[in-house]
């Protein structure tokens, strides 16, 4: 931990105060799970969220990467999955035992994999659901409307059934609800996932407003490790279960396997072909 | 007098009727997958809460409407949480049975408490028949008929506006996600109990106050099987408009066929229309096709 950036008053609040970390928001120790009670998912995890901050989850598929986002949200159960080991603690608080709409109150917002938007509710009632758990009326409407600034084009669409928004209309409406649960930590889940480009980076660009100007923390789960790492200020990389490699994202970046496995990089800093890529990871992963 | 007329209303009104009883199940259905072969029986218990309280104790009639449906909701929440909740995960069968199983435990404990004797409520609305127009139609039926109506649409504003309303169509159509909202989707399935068990309880008590109360008043329950399967298992306003569409059928079918055999037209129809139903279109009129069929 002693060269971790949080804990070197590297991070800053929005106003400006240089800050010392005591204890940061979110910290996984030593985490198992095993599904169905007998297929062990993650195997032995460890992560830490600082107040304030963005941190990616990198890895490929099937790596655990919405696995560990389901501990921590508590979803796990609801699919067959247990936490046989290990601590997930949120403000110093353990959430063992707790139910998903707790953890909700808590203050730990998890946008799902795939968006999973209420497709036979129109955006208004879906953003309704978003705010199921405050009782400021007002104030809610009053989020809306932050959530027309940051994501205009929900605006027009607004009594429209949800089923019926594009792909990134859905996104933004998924992030929305999000917002106006007025989460300490938001979990993003593949934002980027059969979205346009174009349309991930105008995304990636919001994700990191509202971690500014809201001040919410964000945990980000992301196969598009270039976008992920560009917003980022610190990285976690996992395979099988396990974190490989972490680090503040300028030495991610910096790091050869990093940009040969996740950046597509070669080692002159070339794209090679995805051919190559994927022979060299393959005899790679056989020798090592 | 246009005999077609009169039978085409008091079909529409019996229709109302059926679809109150309707959204009973399908409220339970949408939100819970849980086909509730129980939902007549609700019925029974609601027009026995309304006799015990208007006949036993004295009551005036809208107290004790307040208390059917606080009976009710009682009743449902009570059936949820002790029975159904532990069931989760279990295979469609079981949990059948179990809500047939429930269905004879409520009709064996009516006729331990009121007997099976036939009861009938004291008069609520003026007796002289409501005429409209050419038709005249008889002032319980009429005011049933109302009665569900209103009831109907107050349900359906729930859905449409209230929160929890919007909270549980939300459950309905995606559990995991309804918990990452901060949703209690258990809470959302003792509501959906409760007021499924209120809209079936007040079809009964019109029901028993159109024709009386005996412990297997809860038999009409299962005419609403045709109706929501006409209607799409899970759509309300296809329960609705099922429950119209059983009424009109099986009151005209009734009226005219009924001399050329021997009466029982009229308890048929629905069920062959349920069967015609079910062979060309299996998901019904407005179901969605991923339902799951027994």
């Amino acid at each position: 931990m002693s060269n971790h950036p949080f804990s070197r008053g590297f991070f800053q609040l929005k106003n400006g105060i240089q800050m010392e970390q005591s204890q940061p928001l979110l910290s996984i120790n030593n985490i198992e799970v095993i599904y169905n009670h007998v297929i062990l998912v993650l195997k032995g995890l460890s992560l830490v969220v600082p107040e304030g901050s963005i941190v990616s989850l990198l890895g490929s598929n099937g790596a655990g990467k919405s696995t560990t986002l389901k501990a921590i949200s508590g979803l796990l159960p609801l699919e067959d999955g247990e936490i046989t080991d290990g601590s997930i603690d949120f403000k110093g608080m353990s959430l063992a035992a707790l139910k998903p709409h707790e953890i909700v109150r808590r203050g730990i917002f998890q946008v799902m994999e795939g968006r999973r938007i209420f497709e036979d509710l129109t955006v208004e009632e879906n953003l309704v659901c978003g705010a199921y758990i405050r009782r400021d009326q007002a104030e809610v409407r009053r989020d809306i409307e932050k959530c027309f600034h940051y994501f205009p084009p929900l605006k027009k669409c607004y009594k429209r059934l949800a089923g019926y928004l594009s792909g990134g209309e859905q996104q933004m409406l998924a992030i929305s609800r999000a917002l106006l649960a007025k989460p300490k930590l938001m979990m993003l889940d593949e934002p980027s996932l059969g979205l346009a480009p174009l349309l991930v980076e105008e995304i990636f660009g919001i994700i990191k407003e509202i971690n500014i100007h809201e001040g919410t923390t964000i945990l980000l789960v992301e196969q598009n490790a270039q976008m992920a790492l560009s917003v980022s200020s610190y990285g976690y990389i996992m395979e099988n279960g396990r974190i490989v490699l972490d680090g503040p994202v300028d030495r991610l970046l910096q790091d050869q396997d990093v940009q040969e496995f996740y950046l597509g990089l070669g080692q002159q800093g070339e794209r090679r072909s995805y051919h190559e890529v994927k022979h060299y990871k393959r005899r790679k992963r056989w020798l090592s | 007098m246009n005999i077609f007329l009169i039978l085409l209303t008091s079909g529409i009104a019996v229709g109302g009727i059926y679809a109150l009883i309707a959204l009973g199940f399908v409220l339970i259905y949408k939100a819970t997958s849980i086909i509730n072969f129980a939902t007549g029986e609700f019925m029974m218990i609601g027009a026995y809460i309304f006799y015990t309280f208007t006949v036993m104790l004295g009551w005036p009639a809208i107290p004790a409407f307040i208390m059917v449906m606080a009976g009710a909701a009682l009743l449902g929440m009570l059936v949820e949480f002790s029975i159904l909740r532990h069931m989760l995960g279990q295979p469609t069968i079981s949990i059948v049975m179990v809500t047939i199983g429930l269905s004879s435990i409520l009709t064996g404990f009516a006729e331990i408490i009121w007997s099976s004797d036939f009861k009938s409520f004291p008069p609520l609305f003026p007796r002289s028949p409501i005429i409209l127009g050419d038709v005249i139609i008889r002032s319980n039926l009429f005011w049933g008929f109302v009665v569900a109506m209103v009831t109907v649409a107050l349900f359906a504003v729930f859905f449409k506006y209230s929160k929890i309303g919007i909270a549980m169509r939300a459950t309905a159509g995606d559990q995991m996600a309804s918990y990452s909202m901060g949703i209690n989707v258990r809470t959302m399935f003792t509501t959906a109990w409760a007021l499924g068990a209120i809209a079936a309880s007040l079809g009964g008590l019109i029901i028993g106050n159109i024709g009386g109360v005996q412990p297997n008043l809860g038999s009409i329950g299962l005419k609403i099987f045709p109706v929501v399967i006409l209607g799409g298992l899970d759509s309300i306003g296809g329960a609705v408009l099922g429950g119209f569409i059983v009424g009109i059928l099986e009151n005209i079918a009734g009226g005219y066929l009924d001399p050329y055999f021997n009466g029982g037209v009229k308890d048929v129809v629905p069920f062959i229309i349920l069967v015609v139903i079910l062979m060309v279109k299996p998901y019904g009129l407005f179901g969605r096709r991923e339902i799951e069929r027994l």
